[in-house]
């Protein structure tokens, strides 16, 4: 039987989630907007025995992390966006050594150490492998509450699964609102898959030491090692990739938005609706692997694209090279409105930027499908 | 139905509170919720604003941006509110502090005294659960009834014993719209 409605702030809800998913150890250092999110691990991960320290900066919280999963255990950290560049080291680290291990950003607006409004600024960064050498790792971005938790549930499973950090990327209004979350429950820890790869206890074993590295001195090794992982890519991206569409088949004009941008847009579409406008939304959840497929299967279906973002434009190059060449070959246009700083777009003037292309689409209906992609 | 609420005050009128309380006894009523609290870094006396979403459906965006209603506890407030509520919302006025009044015409402007009213009850910190109540009968979107059993599973034990007061307090703040109305 599922369990009561609980009111709670994103930053808790993550939290929770985490403690039920089974995080053995939990290492932080405190940055608003995330700092309920550390605290709340404070409070609680001693209380059923497990392992929480307040790291004396974020790259030892990140260092900590790679050495408590190398170690075998479900480990986490937290922090917003200056104190994620900060972990980018440990998290270049962690991926190239196949090191399984969840790191939450809560983000908010920079560049340098910029304000403590929500913001979605780091996409590139979470996105590309923000730290040195050739990898990704999964990101998935919350819209909710009942998101940000069951999204880190499952992050720990997903983590194991493919051997890599799996980020939650939730911007600072996510962590910040309350909302109504139904929690998951606890896993059993008897349930955990087998790590016959981690380091340590080897106590009555007869095993080889294991060594969790990833340093490989010889070029032609280490090639091998990062195309190896490069082919696990692939297969993340054949079965993981995540979306919501809404009214995406009516639609002429398609909103794609993630997190809080994705709820306004979702407001926008609403509001449009009662003016007997059809607008559609897609919503990345899964942001790498990025859900391109499904885009360019809109794209070819005629459709044309707005993307909104707490940003300057970011996503809107994936949104780019998603459509690109699939409209007759010719570039689909693709759209931008954002607002940064911290700023979130409203409703209205999302709406208002949504009417303003529809208007120039129709007063072009006659005319050739402009070749270029406009910002 | 679908019922935003735009909150605004200084801290310490327990704005931050009363947009919490709001959200519990709606999720409680069986609504989606939603609420996003900003404020200064002052302990006291910086700009405390909430934005609420209570629905019967799905909620979009959780940013308040032209509210169905709109709370204003101080006077630095009421500008703010004056300038984004949306035409025929419902504003209400705390009027022991707030002493102008919205040059807009096409506003329900409600003036509640919630200061004088929490006063009477006996403590001028319950306010904000005079405005509560008075929230509740302008807009009938949480109807806050079974609040004691709901007050009781929000706030922790040792605070159970300034429940009457507080409902009271918003008792009070339901009669004085009640009889705004009905005069």
């Amino acid at each position: 039987m599922a369990e009561e409605k609980r009111l709670m702030k994103g930053n808790e809800a993550i939290g929770e989630a985490a403690i039920r998913a089974g995080c053995d150890a939990y290492f932080g250092y405190p940055i608003t907007p995330q700092n309920e999110l550390t605290a709340y691990m404070a409070r609680y991960m001693l209380d059923s025995g497990r392992v929480f320290i307040q790291a004396e900066s974020e790259i030892a919280a990140m260092s900590m992390v790679y050495g408590a999963a190398a170690a075998g255990g479900r480990a986490m950290t937290s922090s917003s966006s200056p104190g994620v560049s900060l972990k980018q080291e440990g998290i270049s680290y962690a991926c190239g050594a196949d090191i399984p291990c969840v790191v939450v950003n809560v983000a908010r607006a920079g560049p340098g150490l910029g304000g403590i409004s929500p913001a979605q600024g780091d996409y590139f960064q979470s996105t590309r492998g923000g730290g040195h050498g050739d990898y990704y790792h999964i990101v998935l971005a919350p819209k909710s509450v009942q998101e940000a938790a069951d999204l880190t549930y499952e992050a720990f499973g997903l983590a194991e699964k493919w051997r890599m950090p799996v980020m939650i990327l939730a911007d600072g209004l996510i962590g910040q609102m309350m909302e109504g979350v139904v929690l998951p429950a606890a896993v059993d820890p008897g349930a955990r898959p087998d790590r016959p790869w981690c380091a340590g206890g080897r106590a009555g074993l007869a095993r080889e030491a294991n060594h969790v590295s990833s340093c490989i001195l010889d070029p032609a090794g280490l090639e091998a090692s990062v195309r190896a992982r490069f082919e696990r890519y692939e297969r993340i991206a054949a079965e993981r990739t995540r979306f919501e569409a809404v009214n995406v088949e009516k639609a002429d004009l398609i909103l794609v938005a993630y997190g809080t941008a994705a709820r306004v847009c979702l407001g926008a579409i609403q509001a449009a609706a009662k003016e007997g406008l059809e607008l559609g939304l897609f919503r990345p959840i899964s942001l790498w692997p990025f859900p391109k497929d499904e885009l360019a299967r809109l794209a070819k279906a005629g459709k044309r694209f707005l993307t909104v973002e707490m940003s300057m434009g970011q996503m809107v190059e994936d949104v780019r090279l998603a459509v690109n060449g699939t409209v007759g070959g010719a570039v689909a246009a693709v759209d931008f409105f954002g607002r940064c700083g911290g700023v979130i777009p409203s409703e209205e003037e999302v709406l208002a930027e949504a009417k303003r292309i529809v208007d120039a689409m129709n007063a072009s209906t006659a005319e050739p499908r402009s070749g270029s992609a406009r910002r | 139905m679908t019922e935003r609420t735009f909150m605004a005050g200084f801290g310490g009128q327990g704005i931050i509170s009363l947009g919490m309380l709001w959200v519990y006894c709606a999720m409680k009523e069986g609504l989606e919720v939603t609420f996003f609290p900003f404020y200064g870094a002052e302990k006291r006396g910086g700009i405390a604003r909430a934005s609420v979403v209570v629905s019967s459906a799905e909620i979009a965006s959780p940013l308040v941006t032209s509210p169905d209603s709109s709370i204003v506890m101080n006077e630095d407030s009421l500008p703010i509110c004056e300038g984004v509520a949306r035409t025929g919302s419902v504003m209400l006025i705390n009027s022991s502090l707030v002493k102008s009044r919205p040059s807009r015409k096409d506003l329900c402007v409600v003036e509640v005294p919630c200061v004088e009213l929490a006063e009477e009850i006996g403590d001028a910190k319950i306010a904000n659960m005079v405005m509560m109540g008075a929230l509740s009968a302008a807009t009938g979107a949480v109807m806050l009834d079974h609040l004691e059993s709901v007050l009781k599973s929000f706030f922790p034990e040792t605070k159970h014993k300034f429940i009457p007061l507080n409902v009271r307090a918003i008792e009070a703040g339901q009669m004085a719209v009640a009889q705004k109305v009905s005069a």
